[in-house]
């Protein structure tokens, strides 16, 4: 059986999760510790798939402005956020960007795209 | 002399959403002075999300937060002097700036928003014995080089302070390739919000040591190593306790103080705990017409209540302009009692108000299942419980009009209330 200890981080409390494989259960999953019922589902969605949003920044190439920040618009899996910088580090961008531009269309294939987070003329 | 109903200076979050408001309040006669190249403040280089969760109900990141106002402002017409920095203000609201193409200038003013942020203590301010050799940044200083200008600072680097800018920079540190090898704090508990160790310090690995402290830089031209130990409850280093690291830069995330030096020799009061302007429910300081707001006043942690508190100061502003502020009110004192550390505003003038009072303030401490009392003069007239308060976490309490107008009040005051005492 399959167990994680956690910290919620859904409200200030941080409660500490204890999530634990429970075939029984309906959801499959069964969570310990924590004070309210957002915490359950925090606790099953970071044992089962933890995903993070990745911001940095990309490099600018002929521009007044040096690096351009990006952000993913979704979360990617926690194990992936090494791979989606390398592939940050290795854009340059000369063109006139708007905020909320594509960067990168469905950046590892994993259903979320890589946005400008401001405007560069 | 060039005359502006309302002058705002610093063209952050706090004098943007102040300019905003204060056109949305009548007045067409604006000018915000930013001494950085472009407007958004310290928004610019927190490429990190987390902003925007009250204002605009979704997660955006520091650039974005700041573009929605900086578009506002500029599609409202209001002016703006970029790389202009202010160098005095009087008590007669007569300001003298600075700039390349124009020189020195004379503004007289109306009114005067004080929005020019904080800054970062340094290391003076907690004096390390040793060498000062290259490698030691501030966090934010850290942040600028490596978010704007595009360079790293090191590749093995310690953080001493947990607060939330030295976790995000451990996580920024990190995923740009450096390798952070402890997060060294003071006390015996981060200042940092959970999520923050959660997703800057645990997914990487990288530990928290708490009630540590670095008493030791090594190196003379670059760093090359911190010596790092504990602290006993008065916060002094334990003899033998010494642990040595070899790394290349040290990166301090000490504290933000509000920066005043203009409003202190304007002549403005300045309260002793925030290192801000004391400050009225309009957010009016001593000066009659010189209004302030974000972390000028005290350093916030949300930018959403920068927001809602600089919108307060322009709107105020602009009544002001238009004679609409009652102006010799009997005010009403607002007193941080057992556990809150201060609140903001301090003083309340009842018939300024329109349909609530909004206090922010801070706690001494971390309270677990705690309540916050809040009294008029003898009376209770709120509880508000709170199974956690924390240092790092400003509270805010509305109060409703009805509870303070037409009573004759001396004072609120706000204290915690311990279940388990
Ligand atoms: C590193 C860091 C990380 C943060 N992370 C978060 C977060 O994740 N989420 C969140 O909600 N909040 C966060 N905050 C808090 C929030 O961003 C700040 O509280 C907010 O930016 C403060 O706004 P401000 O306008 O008061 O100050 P600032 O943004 O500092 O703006 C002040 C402006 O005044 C200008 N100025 C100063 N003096 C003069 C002068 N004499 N003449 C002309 N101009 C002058 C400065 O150049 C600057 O542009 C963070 C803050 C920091 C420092
Ligand atoms: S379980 Fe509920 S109360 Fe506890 S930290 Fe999570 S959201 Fe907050």
């Amino acid at each position: 059986m399959d167990k994680k200890e956690l910290v919620c981080i859904v409200c200030p409390k941080g409660c500490r999760l204890t999530v634990i494989e429970d075939k029984g259960s309906e959801s499959g999953y069964r969570v310990e510790g924590n004070t309210c019922p957002r915490g359950e589902k925090y606790g099953i969605k970071e044992f089962v798939n933890p995903t993070r949003i990745v911001t940095s920044t990309v490099k600018l190439k002929n521009k007044y402005h040096k690096r351009l920040p990006v952000r993913t618009n979704g979360g990617i899996p926690k194990e992936r956020i090494f791979d989606c910088m390398s592939i940050i580090k290795s854009i340059e961008i000369e063109h006139k960007v708007e905020v909320g531009q594509i960067i990168v269309k469905n950046i590892l294939g994993v259903g979320v795209d890589l946005i400008a987070t401001r405007s560069i003329e | 002399m060039i005359q502006y109903e309302i002058v705002v200076i610093g063209g952050g979050p706090a004098g943007l959403a102040a300019a905003v408001e204060a056109k949305k309040n009548g007045i067409n006669n604006i000018l915000v002075i930013e001494r950085d190249k472009e407007l958004g403040g310290i928004l610019n280089q927190c490429i990190h999300n987390g902003f925007g969760l009250h204002v605009f109900k979704e997660e955006l990141t520091g650039p974005e937060y700041a573009e929605r106002f900086i578009d506002e402002l500029k599609n409202m017409g209001i002016e703006y002097k970029t790389d202009t920095m202010v160098l005095n203000i009087d008590d007669e609201k007569n300001i003298k700036v600075l700039n390349s193409t124009e020189g020195l200038l004379e503004i007289k003013a109306k009114a005067v928003v004080l929005s020019m942020g904080c800054r970062e203590r340094t290391r003076g301010a907690i004096s390390i014995p040793g060498y000062r050799p290259a490698g030691v940044f501030t966090a934010g200083a850290a942040q600028r080089y490596i978010n704007i200008e595009g360079y790293m600072v090191g590749k093995r680097v310690i953080i001493l302070g947990s607060g939330d800018i030295g976790l995000i920079m451990a996580r920024r540190l990190t995923l740009e390739g450096a390798e952070v090898l402890a997060v060294v704090e003071v006390l015996p508990f981060s200042g940092g919000l959970t999520r923050n160790i959660v997703q800057c310090l645990d997914d990487f690995n990288i530990p928290l040591l708490l009630s540590h402290t670095v008493t030791k830089i090594e190196g003379k031209d670059r760093v090359k190593g911190v010596v790092i130990s504990k602290v006993d409850d008065n916060r002094r280093p334990i003899p033998e306790t010494e642990k040595h690291f070899n790394c290349d830069t040290l990166l301090l995330s000490v504290g933000l103080i509000p920066e005043n030096e203009l409003s202190e020799k304007a002549g403005i009061e300045i309260d002793p705990i925030t290192n801000g302007p004391i400050v009225n429910e309009s957010m009016e300081t001593n000066i009659r017409g010189v209004f302030a707001c974000g972390n000028v006043v005290h350093v916030h942690d949300l930018v959403d209540y920068v927001t809602e508190e600089s919108s307060t100061a322009g709107k105020n502003a602009a009544r002001y302009v238009k004679n609409e502020l009652i102006k010799d009110a009997e005010p009403i004192k607002t007193k941080p009692l057992n556990g809150i550390r201060y609140i903001v505003p301090h003083t309340v003038r009842v018939e300024n108000l329109e349909d609530s009072l909004d206090m922010l303030m801070r706690v001494d401490n971390v309270y677990k299942n705690a309540k916050l009392i809040i009294k008029a003069d003898k009376n209770i007239i709120k509880k508000v419980n709170k199974n956690h308060l924390a240092p790092g976490e400003m509270e805010r309490i509305k109060i409703k009009l009805s509870e303070l107008k037409n009573k004759k009040i001396f004072d609120i005051s706000v204290e915690v209330e311990r279940e388990d005492a």
